[in-house]
């Protein structure tokens, strides 16, 4: 970690206001100097901090998690995007208040009608004449539910099984990779599919965890493969001599340092969730009416979509919105969390 | 090689056992095909146990498994419970259908898909690359059944306000598709938005891939090389970078094009396609268990066969992996 790596394609000037050493960012008071843009291309352990001091910066101390929020606060289209999702979130949360109508509030005068101002029907009517945007934001409030239930669900079962088999290793490690492997075999969306059509029974709670018990092999691997690795290290030696025990060693000393991979893994997964549990209700299998759901909305509105396209067009937009959303935030997680990843990127 | 593929393919035999024999257990308790018959008033009981003598409903489910087993290999995999319909000539009509759809869809995402990523690749922080990566990212967030209805009420309105009949928006053919070229022009009308809805999505994936694979492979110490010796950058990039970035890609292709025995699920839904996806969605709803799993038995033994050819593709591409 002394050497800068130089990525390819980013600018060769030396950085002169910003200096990375050694994860720390030093930020330069006084005017740069020109010695002092050197220093990153020769920034070598130890001598650069007494360099540094030399050369007039203030060095200011860290730690890795402000260094994290620092880069993903950087990341321009992760933090918009979390802005987006926020206020998303936000809206559908507080639905009630916001449109003046009820979810399933019906009026015959007004069946099939597009968008409009009037009456703030913004995303029109639908057959029975119900504000098509109160509906929609009641959709996303279910797909956001059932989604973070998941997300969290399948994160912890995931991130058990996969700690328990890095850290044991052996035969613990042997049956738990083995039944991993054999979720993994099953053709996912023809088990979930007969699976939401037995237990799920139209209820967001079951189906979300459906879609947990199914969703957490991966997380597990990826957790699997990070303790595997981690409990080799120095630090584990130096507290298993210190007298710490098994699960104190695999809370306070590996899991932290996991964390990276597996929050980044957990935003996928609810992006994942929402396109799938918004497919099974789609097809019919998964969350049933009365509860709402984007994708009964979309199949309900099927029937009229080619003369109230409105009915298909807005609940898919909100889903993409939510997806994009999650995907950019994960995104800017993934490289803010990358301890190797150094340049900030817009 | 052929001892490897032989060990592979009898290594298998007993994954495909016991899984389809959870499986069985797992659809057998929770489908039921004569649920709707059941709750008919007007079907006697001495009826409805006639059938489920015939088809074993009956006996414990190991010894159901049982039979299963001999109708797959003696009966090609028996008849559906309720109407008595052998099973396997309508599979193998769903799964031709299927892979039509699939093979075109997966032609044309490759295609595009290595040419977008490669092109990102070279000219990284582009222009072109930030419009491809932005675009990709959108893809993967598109609904699959919502871009099907989209194309579907984009033109369906094209044919009712201007009569133009541009692509057809449902089934596989027309009423009366006429013969030879006739024929062959009706189908590729069919099949272009369903090919369009799957390869949009595929290209997404894929072309970010394709551009990770391509980006480590061109500042790989060899490609410089290839350079100092003052190759011409066309040749370096084609010679050198693009067969090797390729593996990769290659190897997730074959893959995924197993899997794709089974259907698209969603696609072939949305489009009223007779593919093996709504093959399965049917039978789940009529609770036909003997169809689903002959579907599931199918699509995995397609997953594995293609796994293995994934490996046996990847041993032969890159010399440094030896099959043995």
């Amino acid at each position: 970690m002394t050497e800068r790596t130089r990525q390819p394609g980013q600018s060769t000037e030396p950085d002169v206001t910003k200096v990375d050493l050694d994860g720390g960012v030093y930020s330069s008071r006084a005017e740069p100097r020109a010695d002092v843009g050197m220093v990153t291309d020769f920034a070598l352990g130890a001598d650069s901090t007494a360099l540094a001091y030399e050369s007039g910066l203030e060095l200011k101390a860290r730690s890795q998690w402000a260094y994290i929020r620092r880069r993903f606060l950087r990341h321009r289209l992760a933090m918009g995007s979390l802005f987006v999702l926020i206020g998303v979130i936000l809206t559908s949360v507080f639905a009630s208040h916001i449109t003046s109508y009820t979810y399933t509030e019906i009026d015959f005068n007004l069946i099939l009608k597009g968008p409009t101002t009037a009456g703030h029907h913004w995303f029109g009517t639908d057959f029975l004449g119900r504000d098509y945007f109160t509906r929609v934001l009641f959709g996303i409030r279910t797909s956001i539910r059932v989604a973070v239930i998941v997300a969290l669900l399948s994160t912890s079962l995931g991130t058990v099984i996969g700690a328990l088999a890095g850290y044991f290793g052996g035969w613990i490690d042997n049956l738990l990779m083995r039944f991993t492997d054999l979720v993994l075999t099953l053709p996912l969306l023809a088990v979930l599919l007969v699976a939401a059509n037995k237990f799920g029974g139209g209820n967001p709670y079951r189906v979300a965890l459906i879609l947990a018990l199914l969703f957490w092999t991966g997380i597990a691997r990826v957790v699997r493969g990070v303790f595997l690795s981690l409990r080799e290290k120095e630090y584990v030696e130096a507290a298993k001599a210190a007298g710490a025990g098994d699960p104190r060693i695999i809370f306070r000393h590996i899991l932290p340092n996991a964390m990276g991979p597996i929050i980044v893994n957990m935003t996928l997964t609810v992006a994942n969730a929402i396109l799938i549990e918004a497919a099974l209700s789609f097809l019919g299998f998964g969350i049933k009416p009365p509860t709402p759901a984007l994708g009964s909305l979309i199949s309900d509105g099927q029937n009229e979509m080619q003369t109230a396209w409105w009915l298909v067009v807005f609940p898919g937009i909100a889903i993409m919105i939510l997806v994009l959303c999650i995907n950019f935030i994960g995104d800017g997680l993934r490289d803010a969390l990358d301890p190797t990843q150094r340049r900030v990127r817009a | 090689m052929l001892t490897y593929i032989v060990r592979r393919l009898l290594y298998a035999i007993p994954v495909l056992a016991v899984s389809s024999f959870l499986i069985f257990v797992f659809v057998s308790t929770t489908t039921d095909p004569l649920e709707a018959i059941k709750m008919n008033p007007r079907a006697s009981r001495h009826s409805i146990q006639l059938v489920e003598r015939k088809h074993h409903l009956d006996k414990p489910v190991i010894e159901r498994y049982g039979y299963w087993v001999r109708d797959v290999f003696t009966r090609q995999f028996g008849t559906t419970i309720l109407t008595d319909r052998p099973i396997f000539p309508d599979i193998r009509r769903v799964l031709g259908n299927t892979i039509q759809l699939v093979i075109a869809a997966e032609l044309l995402t490759l295609l595009l898909a290595i040419g977008i990523g490669v092109y990102s690749a070279i000219r990284q922080y582009s222009v072109f690359d930030y419009a491809a990566t932005t675009l990709s990212f959108l893809g993967l967030a598109i609904p699959t059944f919502w871009l099907g209805l989209i194309f579907q009420i984009i033109f369906v309105n094209v044919f009712v306000n201007w009569h133009v009949r541009i692509f057809y928006v449902a089934g596989l053919s027309s009423i009366n598709p006429g013969h030879g070229l006739h024929f062959y022009m009706d189908r590729v009308q069919h099949l272009v938005l369903p090919v369009l809805t799957l390869a949009i999505i595929g290209i997404a994936g894929y072309s970010r891939f394709m551009r990770a694979s391509m980006l480590e492979v061109v500042n790989a110490d060899y490609v410089r090389t290839a350079r100092a010796k003052g190759l011409v950058e066309r040749r370096v990039i084609l010679k050198h970078a693009f067969r090797n970035a390729l593996i990769p890609l290659m190897t997730l292709a074959a893959i995924d094009f197993g899997t794709f025995f089974g259907g698209a699920v969603i696609t072939e839904t949305v489009f009223g396609l007779d593919g093996m996806g709504l093959y399965f969605i049917n039978s789940l709803n009529a609770g036909e268990t003997y169809n689903i799993m002959a579907w599931l038995l199918i699509t995995a033994t397609m997953v594995v066969i293609f796994n293995l050819v994934a490996d046996v593709i990847l041993g032969f591409l890159d010399p440094r992996i030896r099959l043995d």
